[in-house]
């Protein structure tokens, strides 16, 4: 038996403790009603006063009851530090602090005896970025002149699909001397070397979903700019299935098949071909980890677009059928490309790793051509439900990952065969285009970004803990919950012209990048335009140091 | 900036033609060398076309090394021709000690079979020449092809003339066609093979301007063809383009366009031939040029051709007479030579065309 009650949790305990001035505070109820996580309540104090009436001290006390907000000292209904309260108080009255004393990663799992899930993103401290230590060096001038962003033509597509070798080309001179075609070659979409990377109806709030297609849509039909999306593993309306605008989806299937059951129920009912297939392997933010829908998030809806019951749903880690990496090329000739009567390219995603290299090697040396993509995915990424230990400890960083498999295939003389598309953590600085660009030099033909288009609908959630509920379905700006009320926060008109407006922000960046080292085609593996201002860094990456 | 020249003429020319071609533009260029690619051979060389001449710049101890290298693998030396040399000691010249070209016969064991199989031996003589040669920098075998020889050299393009007696015409040393530079490798060191023209089997290119996607092409090239190597200067890209495009995958020449300086994907998606194109545009990709560039390149049966990047940010013009056709960065090189020509006729080829010159000079404007 204790003699005081210590292992009572107070705010002290938790990772925000939250500020509370009772003098401002109307007590409108706005903090108590917004807060989706329950980390506030309403609560009546005591208050002592004491006083005097007459000439001389005689001091009364008058005690009240007075109604006030204060924090719930609770693991499981405890501040997340996303600042909701904050928004909604009409008198700057309560905000939330971050509390450095925090207990939180032990008394969770001393309470809980589970493991800690969270949101997906790496909130470890970390080191300056590769990629902030790298410049676009190599600036045209005088006999080379620089190209002009504003009136110059740029061409910036990248492939999706597999690139015959020029010798292998089913090519012949015909009678007038040109060329022509003498056999079939694997299908090739030229697209936007921005995909917004596969997050799953499901991962995401309807509303979301349905503002990252709109903007998808929007682009592409409007603005000329031919961005793809990918599906994430969660399957697609049937609406959208059966629309002509299937045609800017990449649709995703991954070890636990969700959705694929209508995915193939729609197939003669498409106008349209999707833009691709996506085989999810892995993904960079828990590598060795399948995706992770808590119940509290399969909704109605969910349960039906993906034919399962209201449970947690687990991606396998692995694919149950794939023993081998040829298998795995086995896998995607038979279900896929035969399925769309090899029309669709179908590409991989792998989570960046040590071996990375070997399954990369594996794929481009594989004789019939069939792996149109390889998607490479680093630690920094994320954004679905994972346990806090893969998603700060487990995977590997994508920069001098993605420069090795450039690198390999270079060394073999298969560059650009299969396409390489990196990700993880790329826009982190809120700047996607020079992150991109740089990528691209090192030998991307294209990069995917997931967490940044759910900053640009207004995701307060950041790498220092803040927020990271993407798990619990109580997102309190309505992108990853299936709660109706916490789903109509999020106006997906707006949303979708955010990420419309940040696309062409971006457009005229690359624009401003690629005009300084004079092309107009994308500088795919131009290294000789990038310099770095670390030793062990340009050595790695093999480009120039520079201080 | 380089400027750069080439002659195409029914009659066997002179180089004294190339020095004053370009001696007109040297406010233009740097005057840091000469170099010149000569085909159709007329001259002391006019009855061999039909056999490999090795042009090479050696010490004694090279040509020694050479000599026995080509004689071990069965060639047989027919015809050698050694220019006489102007040594007054206050020319600008850096002067190899010998200047050899020599016409060599096939090896009898080779003598009957068929003629790729010869191309291909000859190139692999060059290499093992080149590669043996280059210790100690013993030479520098810069052609061993039938019907065309290169001279090189590092100085003033005028004592260079000087001291090879090239200003003064003779009818002994003469082709039909001449490509020429005056300017050595200025961007990346000084060394002998980097100045262009450059030869590769029959293929000869030279070019003015920078190649951005240098790196692109060096990494792609280097694993296409034994014959990829060097990459002393950015534009020796353009040569092994070019040799890669029409002699190993056998495509008309207009390709060689459409891989160096593709068309955007927008304008591809509305031609008739936008399959093929897409195609070449996928796997060749890491050929194209993003640079500003003026080619010019001549082809084994001696056409002559000209094209430029897809901005047109580097000049050229064709001017010609009913016996000649010669190409210039500048006018002033062509009112040199042609000074009676009718300038009206003159070409300034833009930039989605390929200009070529075959043997009849008639002249060809093939847009892209």
């Amino acid at each position: 038996m204790e003699t005081m009650r210590v292992q009572d949790v107070t705010p002290n305990d938790l990772p925000w403790k939250i500020r509370y001035d009772a003098h401002r505070c109307t007590l409108c109820g706005s903090c108590v009603a917004a807060c989706s996580f329950r980390a506030i309540e309403a609560k009546v104090e005591r208050r002592r006063l004491i006083f005097s009436e007459s000439e001389f001290p005689e001091p009364k006390a008058r005690f009240s009851a007075v109604p006030v907000i204060r924090q719930v000292k609770s693991v499981k209904n405890y501040c997340r530090g996303c600042g909701i309260c904050e928004k909604v108080c009409p008198n700057d009255a309560i905000a939330p602090e971050r509390n450095p004393d925090s207990r939180h990663p032990i008394i969770t799992r001393c309470l809980g005896g589970d493991s800690i899930k969270r949101g997906g993103r790496k909130n470890l401290e970390s080191t300056v970025r590769t990629l902030d230590k790298l410049r676009i060096g190599r600036i045209s001038q005088m006999t080379d002149p620089s190209l002009d962003a504003q009136r110059h033509t740029f061409d910036m597509l990248a492939p999706f699909g597999r690139i015959l070798p020029p010798q292998k080309l089913p090519l012949g001179v015909g009678p007038e001397g040109l060329l022509q075609t003498t056999g079939t070659t694997p299908p090739v979409n030229w697209i936007y070397p921005v995909i917004i990377g596969d997050m799953s109806i499901g991962a995401l709030s309807w509303r979301m979903w349905e503002a990252v297609a709109m903007a998808v849509a929007y682009l592409n039909e409007e603005c000329g700019l031919p961005v793809r999306m990918c599906s994430g593993e969660g399957g697609v309306p049937a609406r959208l299935l059966k629309s002509k605008y299937l045609k800017y989806m990449i649709l995703q299937i991954a070890s636990g098949h969700f959705g694929w059951n209508r995915i193939v129920k729609a197939m003669p009912h498409m106008v349209e071909d999707p833009a691709g297939i996506l085989i999810k392997i892995g993904q960079g933010a828990k590598p060795g980890d399948g995706g992770l829908l808590m119940a509290q998030k399969v909704a109605e809806h969910i349960m039906a677009i993906r034919g399962v019951p209201k449970t947690d749903l687990l991606s396998p880690p692995n694919h149950q059928g794939l023993y081998s990496i040829e298998e795995s090329v086995q896998k995607m000739f038979l279900s896929f490309n035969a399925a769309f009567k090899f029309r669709v390219p179908v590409a991989i995603k792998v989570a960046a790793s040590a071996t990375s290299v070997s399954v990369f090697n594996n794929l481009v040396r594989d004789p019939y051509n069939i792996v149109g993509g390889f998607f490479l995915d680093g630690i920094d990424g994320g954004t679905a439900a994972a346990h806090e230990v893969s998603l700060d400890h487990t995977g590997h960083p994508i920069v001098s990952k993605l420069r090795d498999c450039y690198l390999a295939a270079t060394a073999q003389g298969r560059q650009g065969q299969i396409p390489l598309w990196a990700a993880g953590g790329l826009g982190k600085t809120g700047d996607l285009a020079a992150d991109a660009f740089k990528m691209i030099c090192l030998g991307a033909n294209g990069v995917f970004t997931g967490k940044l288009i759910l900053q640009m609908a207004g995701c307060i959630g950041n790498d220092q803990g803040r927020c990271n509920a993407c798990n619990t379905g109580l997102c309190p700006v309505g992108i990853t919950t299936q709660e109706p009320p916490l789903v109509r926060r999020l106006d997906p008109e707006k949303v979708a012209q955010n990420i419309v407006n940040y696309f062409l922000a971006m457009d005229t960046e690359f624009k401003k990048l690629m005009a300084p080292i004079g092309n107009s085609s994308l500088p795919v593996g131009r290294a000789d335009a990038l310099v770095a201002t670390d030793q062990a860094v340009a050595d790695k990456l093999q480009i120039q140091y520079v201080c | 900036m380089c400027r750069i020249g080439a002659i195409k003429s029914r009659n066997y020319v002179h180089p004294s033609q190339a020095l004053q071609l370009m001696q007109s533009q040297q406010k233009g260029h740097d005057n840091s060398g000469f170099a010149m690619v000569m085909h159709d051979l007329g001259g002391i060389f006019e009855n061999y076309k039909h056999l490999p001449t090795l042009s090479m710049a050696a010490t004694d101890e090279g040509v020694k090394i050479a000599e026995d290298i080509l004689h071990q693998a069965g060639f047989q030396r027919v015809m050698q021709w050694v220019p006489e040399t102007d040594d007054r000691p206050d020319l600008d010249i850096n002067a190899m000690p010998n200047y050899v070209f020599e016409t060599f016969d096939y090896p009898k064991v080779l003598r009957n079979t068929e003629q790729k199989v010869k191309e291909d031996l000859l190139l692999d003589m060059r290499l093992k020449l080149r590669a043996a040669l280059e210790p100690n920098d013993e030479g520098f075998a810069y052609s061993f092809w039938p019907d065309v020889v290169t001279l090189k050299e590092i100085g003033n393009p005028r004592d260079i003339g000087t001291y090879f007696k090239l200003w003064e015409p003779d009818d002994k040393f003469t082709a039909k066609v001449i490509t020429t530079q005056c300017r050595q490798n200025t961007n990346y060191d000084i060394v002998r093979y980097a100045a262009h023209p450059f030869h590769l089997q029959g293929y000869t290119a030279l070019a003015n301007g920078e190649n951005t996607f240098y790196l692109k092409n060096v990494e792609f090239q280097r694993k296409l063809h034994r014959g990829y190597i060097g990459f002393e200067s950015d534009s020796q890209c353009f040569l092994y383009t070019l040799h890669y495009i029409h002699r190993e995958l056998g495509w008309p020449l207009r390709y060689f366009k459409h891989v160096v300086t593709p068309l955007p994907f927008d304008d591809i998606e509305k031609r008739e031939d936008a399959r093929q194109l897409k195609a070449i545009r996928q796997s060749l990709g890491h050929l194209e040029i993003n640079g500003p560039n003026t080619i010019i390149g001549v082809l084994p049966d001696n056409t002559l051709f000209t094209c430029c990047d897809a901005k047109k940010l580097r000049p050229i013009v064709i001017g010609r007479t009913e016996d000649t056709v010669v190409f210039s960065s500048e006018v002033c090189g062509i009112n040199e030579i042609l000074p009676d020509r009718d300038w009206a006729t003159d070409i300034y080829p833009h930039e989605r065309e390929i200009v070529t010159i075959d043997d009849k000079l008639e002249v060809q404007r093939w847009k892209q």
